[in-house]
């Protein structure tokens, strides 16, 4: 085939017209589309549905961006990445965002020349076994032999785990998740240890969840958000208040269900005026119409909504808030004042 | 003299017996059993251990397989309907994530009202390959081999139709340069003007050109953009175009291995064993990652166009070293015979040397062909979504979290009929193509 010649004649074109400056907030409006990368497939947090239509947690936070920057939220390219070609997927400007179960560490926000723009999901690694082991806690996992994922920081953190406590593990080394599980389930190995989202997911998809349980000690911080890169710091800001705006809707009752009635008109409480746009000129500060985080949050509904719909306790992965609760309730989650 | 004459009469037969049936132990099924299995005690244990290891092998694949549960919307729901049918221990396939996502599976996200467009692409393809395939079928139908890529284009992408025509008037117009202006000013000016004249008519006035077309008549479809594209349709694109555009490349590579031209001979020897000498993955990875720190930032150089420039490449540098073999095994006399009838050095390679060379490097080709097509999986690792790369897709969706037999059989079935078909293809031709024992 000759496709060849037209893309690259194409690409010529592309180049010439291509020189993008670091404004992406202006470079996402003339675009029209939100290109937003995110996992080849990361259950409950994205995967395409039957018609392709992308869902999940992860996702969530891209449809929230697309809708206050566009009004749409479905105007948005998923960009599938792996762990191998997310960040310079990012670097490169090939997508705007990266909402990808990504882990903020100091290096990535640091030396890669990332901005995370907040936390969407605080998680931690935990450990599964069958009921049958007859294990209770973690310390008692002295010489087993335990299924882990290769070339990640769960190897890592293993490793630490166990050295501090003293006692001997036998890794299994396994590349992919379905890999994991199966491994698991023929008893290749005791102990399977991943993010405790990971953990719960898997145990959903078993066929007797109850045999195996998840032991209560998470050895680990996986702070989880969407990032953005560094130097374009107005993008930064609309990514991260969208988000935020999530946030605080759940935190001032704002749900889709009466975001219509409560934007239409100023009403009693000042912090959801600003939020919701009816009062202040918040928006504008960002560039964007004063009703984005209304938008924001009519794309999916609040973050406990959003929460509740992907990952929550009624869908089949049944994962708690926990940390993940706002901070009202004893959890983690807290947005800054829209003031 | 009677007496002698009387006493062979009464055994003389007057009339033929029946024909009668070959002892059972000399005909037909039997024969072929005892004969091949049973012969000797070691061959009847053989055979006994056979029988058991099919026997296990079956009785526990297909009752899985053809039992198995069609129709459910996850895999609990599976589970459910297995309960209620078989029990809890009964082990059947859950096909039914098959007949929820094989249109994923074969299309990607390709937008379902266009469907029709990938697989016209196909046909028109299979058609176009034909003539190519089958010298039996008339010539002029190269016509539609010519036109195929462009209309495959533009059914795939979609988008205007002056684009792809557009180009194609480039290549018209190198044929053209070479044809008209090849007496006049000599045979390398005018391939040099075949290459500088369409490369400038496309950085030029393709673009402009097309859009003007497009908005006088703007006939068109729908565009689909490379990213929407997975599954089988990607394989296939990317598996055909391989195939397609590394065979001349091949041809090229091993007849400039051969070269006596000091430069030629280098360059082909260099690229050869550059490409060949480093992992596929790695030229993956090379197009995914590292040409993005090169390129300018906002650049969109799609990244499938990437992969199956670097997939070509590959597979061009093992097609030459196959070519080269080929070339090897024919006696230097078929060389010196092409030059005693005073063939130039393309003729002699296009009418004497490359027909037999080719026909002998046929099942290293079909062979590397295979392999390029199997190795498409490859782009999962940089995040395309082939067949490989939606099973986890589907796998990860709350539904289907937890099947993997159904998903992976499928695929396999369905790499293993083009490849089946590329074999049985290949055997067809050296039959054809046998000339020494007709």
């Amino acid at each position: 085939m000759k496709n060849t010649v037209l893309l690259g004649a194409l690409t010529v074109a592309g180049l010439a017209a291509g020189a993008a400056g670091a404004a992406t907030l202006d470079d996402v409006k003339a675009r029209g589309t939100l290109n937003c990368g995110v996992s080849t497939g990361l259950t409950g947090f994205s995967a395409p549905d039957a018609n392709g239509v992308w869902q999940g947690f992860d996702v969530a936070v891209c449809r929230a961006v697309a809708a206050a920057v566009l009004g749409d939220p479905m105007a948005v390219n998923f960009v599938p990445t792996t762990g191998q070609t997310r960040f310079t997927a990012l670097a490169s400007g090939e997508i705007d965002i990266l909402a990808r179960n990504t882990t903020w560490t100091f290096s990535r926000d640091v030396d890669l020349k990332f901005e995370f723009t907040g936390v969407n999901y605080y998680d931690g690694q935990g450990f599964m076994v069958p009921k049958a082991l007859g294990v209770s806690s973690a310390k008692e996992l002295d010489g087993a032999t335990v299924c882990i994922q290769t070339g990640t920081t769960t190897e890592l953190n293993l490793a630490d785990f166990f050295r501090v406590n003293n006692i001997s593990y036998e890794p299994v080394p396994i590349e992919t998740n379905a890999e994991a599980q199966q491994q698991y389930l023929a008893s290749a190995c005791d102990v399977y240890t991943t993010d405790a989202s990971g953990l719960a997911a898997t145990r959903a998809s078993f066929e007797a969840p109850s045999d195996h349980i998840i032991l209560p000690e998470i050895i680990s911080k996986e702070p989880l958000g969407p990032l953005v890169r560094h130097g374009d710091s107005e993008w930064g800001d609309v990514v991260r208040w969208s988000f935020n705006a999530l946030v605080a809707a759940e935190e001032y009752g704002v749900t889709s269900a009466n975001i219509e009635e409560l934007a239409s008109s100023p009403g009693d409480n000042p912090e959801i005026n600003r939020l919701l746009g009816t009062e202040g000129e918040l928006g504008a500060m960002l560039g964007l119409d004063a009703d984005f985080a209304k938008k924001a949050i009519m794309a999916n509904g609040n973050y406990g909504e959003i929460f509740e719909k992907t990952i929550g306790e009624k869908t089949p992965i049944g994962l708690s808030r926990g940390l993940n609760a706002q901070w009202t309730e004893g959890g983690l989650m807290y947005s800054p004042p829209f003031r | 003299m009677s007496d002698t004459h009387a006493q062979t009469v009464a055994y003389v037969r007057e009339s033929m017996t029946e024909q009668r049936e070959p002892p059972l132990s000399e005909t037909g099924v039997y024969k072929w059993i005892h004969g091949n299995m049973l012969s000797t005690p070691l061959n009847v244990f053989l055979t006994l251990v056979s029988l058991w290891v099919i026997w296990t092998v079956l009785s526990h694949v297909l009752p899985w397989a053809v039992f198995g549960i069609w129709d459910a919307a996850s895999l609990t729901e599976c589970r459910a309907i297995r309960d209620e049918l078989y029990g809890a221990d009964g082990s059947v396939a859950c096909w039914a994530v098959i007949s929820e996502r094989w249109q994923q599976l074969l299309f990607g996200f390709y937008p379902p009202e266009g469907y029709w467009r990938p697989v016209l692409a196909f046909v028109l393809f299979l058609a176009a390959i034909a003539p190519i395939l089958f010298s039996s079928l008339p010539r002029k139908l190269l016509w539609l081999t010519l036109a195929a890529p462009f209309v495959m284009f533009w059914l795939i992408w979609g988008g205007t139709i002056w684009g792809p025509i557009c180009i194609a008037l480039g290549f018209v117009l190198g044929w053209a340069a070479i044809h008209y202006s090849g007496p006049r000013i000599g045979t390398l000016a005018a391939v040099i003007l075949a290459i500088v004249l369409p490369l400038i008519y496309w950085l030029v006035i393709a673009g402009p050109l097309a859009q003007a077309l497009s908005t006088v008549l703007p006939i068109g479809l729908n565009p689909v953009a490379s990213r929407e594209m997975g599954g089988f349709m990607l394989a296939l694109i990317i598996g055909i175009s391989g195939i397609v555009l590394s065979l001349p490349l091949g041809i090229v590579l091993a007849l400039g291995r051969q070269s006596d031209l000091f430069l030629i001979n280098k360059v082909s020897v260099i690229f050869i064993e550059v490409i060949r000498g480093v992992p596929l993955i790695v030229w993956l990875f090379t197009a995914s990652l590292l040409l993005n720190y090169f390129l300018p930032p906002g650049t969109n150089f799609d990244l499938m166009l990437r992969v199956i420039i670097m997939v070509t490449l590959f597979s061009s540098a093992y097609i030459a070293e196959v070519v080269r073999g080929g070339l090897a095994a024919l006696a230097k006399g078929q060389y010196e015979a092409a030059d005693a009838l005073g063939l130039d050095y393309w003729k002699s390679m296009r009418l004497v040397v490359l027909p037999q060379a080719l026909k002998i490097s046929i099942p290293g080709i079909v062979n590397t062909f295979i392999g390029l097509f199997k190795d498409t999986t490859l782009v999962v690792f940089i995040g395309l979504l082939d067949p490989i790369g939606l099973s986890n897709t589907i796998r990860a969706s709350t539904d289907w979290n937890g099947i993997y037999w159904e998903l992976f059989v499928f695929i396999g079935l369905c790499f293993f009929i083009f490849c089946f078909s590329m074999g049985r293809y290949s055997l067809f031709l050296e039959k054809t193509l046998r000339r020494e024992h007709r």
